[in-house]
């Protein structure tokens, strides 16, 4: 081969290399699971609150892991549930906020996530009752939370009768066994606040915390807060 | 340098006129970082530890500048006073472009020096800072007056403490996968999620995990100690001034590890005889449902198994096993 040939060869490997560097280097990059955001700041008047309303679910019933816990929430817009957890909100504004809890419970790894921190008068409506404290060694224990460190919110879900029969494919009926658990706070500024469960619920991965609770679009999120 | 030139007398010239350049910038440079740097640098002044290791960081700064002063001051003088000329005289080989023993054998002790120095250095500022802000293990060997009968009362016939007391005040860093929460044993043992402290009080930080590797640091009061599940791992600060800090998680422990901080205060001691005072009452219903106090909990009931959690096929949790005290 000529000099001219080599040249061109050894130049046509380096680039070829360096695309599957910066191929290998994108897709590792490239979040694991893509998700919608839902928008919450057009559903109402500028500096009214928000409502969102949501469903924890024992088992999704759907997708690519259908037997993983998992959030869902309505759409505002289309009055459709949506399996997104990463949701946009008008910042300095309440949120008033009821979720549809549908899973079991059990007594909590950390019985400091019992409280009701965060929301406005630090309680939450257990279907229709102020609960500041719910011991989660007694009744129906809690199956998840609702907790938003950055804003110190944390909101017990307490678990429904696991001997009932349970919704098993979401979204679910109102019909179904499920507690209503509602409670305000405010968001700040515009930022991005994670947000998550503090129950293990990850069945069948280390201490829990994988698969679902690890997965975005399941158990945890963001609240993309945004100036009006 | 040049073959008209006489070689020693040229090389003590030359070394003669580098000293002095490198003496005059060494201690413009060395005042300079000292007055105007030092007293900015990571991690602060929030506590005895932070200004301890400030002193270190400064001090290690004060000894390298030197240092490399020298190496550029060498090449720099040699670049501008022996590199080749066009058109001017061939570099002079031989004898004289050799090693000189005498600067070799002087870098070789000054540096050696300097490293033996610091090493001893390190050492006595860890053994009298009490362990300087790192994690002791269950068992710290540079633990301060006061701590080990603090860590008893803590387990054992409950511990107190105010103002005037003067004791430790012994606090507990539970990790879990997000979120730190705190445990002080002085106010009941309640829980909470906000890491407020007094100044003027020697801290024992008692860090544990409940699930995976954390690791609990506090910046601004240069605490930093792993937190390993069934594992109790102790630091020691004394608070100075009162100011913020930040905590943050510095073992990567999973998705939501780069969420996993939040922001103490040091406050005056009234001010957190107040805060715990109230906080232990506000958390009183909750408290009484937590563990007793203990250094390390046992969350996994089925840890004996690989630590897995709940499949439903184990025996539900009990509240022992679940966040139950070891024995």
């Amino acid at each position: 081969m000529s000099m001219r040939g080599r040249l061109t060869t050894v130049i046509v490997l380096f680039l070829v290399a360096v695309g599957l560097l910066v191929l290998s280097v994108a897709t590792f990059l490239k979040p694991g699971t893509p998700g919608g955001v839902t928008d919450f700041t057009k559903s109402q008047a500028a500096g009214q609150p928000v409502h969102i309303l949501a469903q924890t679910v024992g088992s999704i019933g759907f997708g690519a892991h259908p037997t993983w816990v998992s959030y869902m929430v309505m759409n505002p817009t289309t009055h459709k549930w949506v399996q997104d957890t990463t949701w946009k909100l008008p910042a300095h504004t309440k949120i008033d906020m009821t979720i549809e809890q549908f899973d079991s419970g059990s007594p909590l790894r950390n019985q400091e996530w019992g409280q009701i921190l965060g929301t406005f008068g630090h309680s939450m409506q257990l279907n229709g009752k102020t609960v500041s404290v719910y011991n989660s060694f007694t009744g129906t224990g809690v199956g998840h939370t609702f907790a938003v460190p950055t804003l110190g919110v944390s909101v017990p879900l307490v678990g429904v009768n696991g001997s009932d029969t349970l919704c098993g494919v979401a979204p679910c009926s109102t019909k179904m066994p499920h507690n209503e658990i509602s409670f305000s706070f405010e968001t700040q500024g515009a930022g991005s606040y994670p947000w998550q469960c503090f129950v293990p619920c990850g069945l069948g991965f280390l201490y829990g915390n994988g698969g679902p609770m690890s997965t975005q679009n399941y158990m945890g999120g963001f609240l993309e807060v945004v100036n009006s | 340098m040049t073959t008209s030139e006489n070689p020693v007398n040229g090389e003590t010239r030359h070394l003669r006129r580098m000293t002095n350049i490198w003496l005059v910038i060494s201690v413009v440079a060395d005042l300079l970082f000292w007055f105007l740097v030092g007293p900015h640098m990571a991690p602060g002044r929030l506590t005895s530890t932070a200004k301890a290791n400030q002193l270190d960081i400064n001090l290690l700064v004060i000894i390298a500048l030197p240092v490399m002063i020298a190496v550029w001051v060498f090449m720099g003088y040699s670049i501008r006073t022996w590199s080749d000329k066009r058109g001017g005289p061939e570099p002079v080989g031989g004898e004289v472009a050799r090693g000189n023993k005498k600067v070799q054998v002087a870098w070789i002790v000054i540096t050696s020096v300097i490293v033996l120095f610091l090493a001893g250095f390190g050492t006595v500022a860890l053994i009298s800072d009490h362990g300087s802000g790192g994690g002791e293990g269950p068992n710290p060997i540079w633990a301060p007056n006061g701590a080990t009968a603090a860590e008893t009362a803590a387990l054992t016939t409950g511990d107190s403490w105010s103002p005037s007391s003067g004791k430790v005040l012994v606090v507990q860093v539970i990790a879990q996968q997000w979120k730190f929460t705190y445990r002080y044993p002085a106010f009941g043992g309640f829980e909470t999620t906000q890491l407020i402290l007094p100044t003027d009080t020697t801290i024992a930080f008692n860090v544990t995990s409940l699930d995976v590797i954390h690791s609990f640091w506090a910046y601004q009061l240069s605490v930093k100690a792993d937190a390993n599940p069934q594992a109790n791992n102790v630091a020691f600060t004394d608070t100075t001034t009162s100011g913020s800090f930040v905590v943050r998680c510095s073992e990567l422990c999973g998705l939501w590890h780069g969420a996993m901080f939040d922001y103490g205060k040091v406050v005056s001691q009234s001010a957190f005889m107040t805060w715990a005072t109230n906080a232990e009452a506000a958390n009183a219903t909750n408290t009484k449902d937590l563990a007793p106090f203990a250094w390390t909990y046992v969350p996994d009931a089925n840890g004996s198994a690989g630590g897995y959690y709940i499949d439903g096929g184990v025996t539900p949790y009990s509240k022992a096993e679940l966040y139950g005290a070891k024995p």
